[in-house]
């Protein structure tokens, strides 16, 4: 997965790598593309954003003498005439992961250089998040409707809506500008920029299939983000 | 050298299309239990041990194959992972700020100082 044309490039393994990359002169990671390098520093600070948000989630749950909304029943669905417990949620999910999957095959492809193969997984992640998304706002609106605002709520504790829509609403405007970027790479990648070299807009960068991987690096970051929200918002 | 100028060379092609398949596979069976948890409405200790254990289990696959931490060097990997631990430090912190703040709640608003 590295770029093995930087020159004085040599792969050791272990922490023994790992001592003579860091005590290394000019560039650390020999070997790792620079963008795939700012990627992961820049998904390492939205670590920190998503954890800061969950941490105050659990001191505002923790903190308040309010019994807290049960989620199993806040976010049910009646269908069919039986009330499933967390049935979008479920479903969201699931979704997530169906696009997490497609995009890891995409990046493999990509890096096969299939292009239409990889244009096409890139093209089936898009619309995985655009569900999502829809998912999700169907879900807010449903919400809203019953009477969830951000300072008050029918089920319980105040503090649920705003944790609610803060914590939700900040992922989705990470899937919803995934989804923007997926479409943008799957017409580059049908395009056969990756494959001809060609620059890209802002940049003075040759087009590689190195950036499908990045792509898909914030891709599973967002999913990896949702595996948490699942866990700590939806079902503790 | 020339040893590890060939592994490296296998690396920067790619993985078999299996360990993906059976990755995701797993992912979807992990997310299926963790609604499981939900659905028959374990309670207490049992119902947040799973939510962790199933929680961590799917983080891991995700990032180390998924995201190719596992086929990464150390370098890069250890510069992620240990900020990490800043994290855990800030959440027993806070943990023991909401039950101080818990307890001044009750103290005040129903007992009455």
């Amino acid at each position: 997965m590295s770029d093995p044309k930087i020159e004085g490039y040599q792969f050791k393994p272990g922490f023994k790598g790992m001592a003579e990359d860091t005590g290394s002169d000019q560039t650390m990671f020999k070997g790792v593309h620079w963008g795939k390098a700012m990627m992961w520093i820049f998904l390492l600070s939205d670590t920190f954003v998503f954890s800061c948000f969950l941490i105050s989630y659990m001191k505002g749950r923790g903190s308040t003498p309010v019994e807290w909304p049960n989620a199993s029943e806040v976010f049910g669905l009646h269908v069919f005439g039986v009330d499933v417990p967390l049935l979008l949620i479920a479903i969201m999910t699931f979704v997530l992961i169906t696009s997490s999957g497609t995009m890891a095959l995409a990046v493999k492809y990509g890096y096969e250089k299939n292009r239409k193969m990889c244009g096409w997984l890139i093209l089936a992640t898009a619309i995985g998040g655009l569900t999502f998304v829809g998912m999700q706002a169907f879900e807010w609106s449903k919400l809203i409707h019953e009477g969830v605002r951000p300072w008050e709520n029918p089920f319980g504790a105040a503090q649920f809506g705003s944790f609610f829509f803060m914590i939700t609403g900040f992922h989705g405007t990470h899937v919803s500008i995934g989804v923007i970027f997926l479409f943008i790479y799957a017409y580059k990648t049908f395009a056969g920029h990756y494959d001809e070299g060609k620059r890209g807009w802002f940049t003075t960068m040759k087009g590689d299939y190195v950036e499908i991987e990045i792509l898909g690096l914030y891709w599973h970051f967002v999913d990896l983000v949702w595996v948490f929200i699942f866990a700590f918002f939806y079902l503790w | 050298m020339e040893e590890i100028k060939k592994k490296e060379q296998e690396q920067t092609t790619t993985h078999k299309i299996g360990i993906y398949l059976w990755i995701w596979a797993l992912l979807f069976i992990l997310s299926f239990f963790s609604y499981m948890v939900d659905w028959y409405q374990f309670q207490g200790m049992l119902r947040w041990s799973l939510i962790l254990i199933f929680m961590f289990l799917k983080a891991g696959l995700i990032m180390a194959f998924f995201m190719h931490l596992f086929w990464e060097r150390y370098a890069l990997v250890n510069v992620l992972l240990w900020p990490m631990t800043a994290i855990a430090c800030f959440i027993f912190l806070m943990a023991a700020e909401f039950k101080y703040t818990l307890f001044t709640r009750l103290l005040y608003f129903f007992v009455g100082g």
